[in-house]
């Protein structure tokens, strides 16, 4: 999933100071999960910025809304006959909700309530981390299911570099050295081979050095 | 027992203080409480294991938030306690009785008022 963190809230209230009604749009997807933009942070949000602003005197409508994803036209579409009532709309779904919300409705300001982070896993409630970094030509086959291009530091794709000390990473001794739990895994597997062979120079174009990317699926297009 | 404590104190009352979210704590200062302490067992006690480890990170939380947003965060409290013990319920009552009088009425009151 994409994991996100809440923002401060000191910064959201300097983004819709100077608005009269503001609408606060969650996501029951991926924020839910991380709890940074789910129904709950939405209410939260909402009671904070009402409670904030009414103190400093201020008369703001804040009203509360969570659609079921922020990424597809048709729950965007669900506040189309709201969305003239508001001055901005805080959305505390990820980067790509809020972008795609700015796309749908042009004359609304809409401003990002989180920080988007990374696709990554719940390990424990309150601890995400990450595992994908979307480079868009997965090489995990041969690599015991551990992705050294998320997870290694420099990316290496043909075993660790000199900076691995009893399994951590040089950058952190809290960061497992991905070639070391590679390698791991491919002796449980029994697949030591995979090792063995070179991995050949990686095609990056398919990751964010080749732009902002597609997937154009005329298969299922309508 | 007998015991007195202050009367100005409304009491929720919840299956485990777990149940308690930091929403609960904000609404109820939205609607203009000017204090909320959650009373929970004993920690190491809740029949559900962590219902008050839980409801302690909660209230932290909403302290946090009215803290950011000029309420107090000293308006909001978590305590401990048996459920018998009596004396211990009234001296916490009167102990946040007394704080949030030193503190004055919740300004989300006033600012409603003001607002009316």
């Amino acid at each position: 999933m994409i994991v996100a963190d809440k923002k401060p809230i000191e910064e959201i209230i300097e983004q819709v100071k100077d608005k009269k009604t503001v609408l606060v749009l969650g996501c029951n997807e991926c924020v839910t999960v991380c709890e940074a933009g789910g129904k709950k942070e939405v209410g939260i949000l909402a009671s904070a910025l009402r409670m904030y602003f009414l103190n400093q005197g201020q008369e703001i409508k804040i009203d509360e809304v969570t659609l079921e994803r922020q990424c597809d036209h048709e729950y965007l579409e669900e506040i189309r006959d709201v969305i003239d009532r508001y001055d901005a709309v805080v959305s505390i779904a990820c980067g790509v909700g809020v972008q795609f919300m700015a796309e749908k409705y042009h004359s609304t300001p809409i401003f990002p309530g989180v920080n988007t982070c990374f696709l990554g896993v719940t390990e424990e409630r309150g601890l995400w981390t990450e595992r994908c970094q979307a480079c868009g030509s997965c090489i995990l086959a041969t690599t015991g299911g551990i992705c050294p291009v998320s997870r290694c530091a420099k990316r290496l794709l043909n075993g660790p570099c000199g900076g691995s000390t009893g399994g951590k990473c040089e950058i952190s001794k809290e960061v497992d050295c991905a070639w070391q739990l590679i390698v791991d895994r491919l002796k449980a597997l029994d697949k030591m081979d995979d090792f063995e062979t070179i991995a050949p120079v990686k095609d990056w174009s398919t990751d964010r050095a080749g732009g902002p990317r597609k997937v154009n699926r005329e298969d299922v297009q309508p | 027992m007998r015991l007195q404590y202050p009367t100005d104190i409304r009491i929720i009352r919840v299956p485990c203080t777990g149940k308690v979210d930091v929403l609960h704590i904000l609404h109820a200062f939205e609607k203009g409480a000017d204090g909320v302490y959650v009373v929970g067992c004993m920690e190491g006690d809740c029949h559900y294991n962590s219902g008050n480890l839980r409801a302690r990170k909660r209230v932290e939380q909403a302290a946090i938030i009215l803290d950011t947003i000029g309420i107090g965060g000293q308006r909001a409290q978590m305590y401990n306690l048996a459920s018998s013990d009596g004396p211990l319920f009234a001296k916490y009552a009167a102990e946040m009785d007394t704080r949030i009088r030193e503190m004055g009425p919740n300004p989300i009151k006033l600012a409603q008022k003001n607002a009316a």
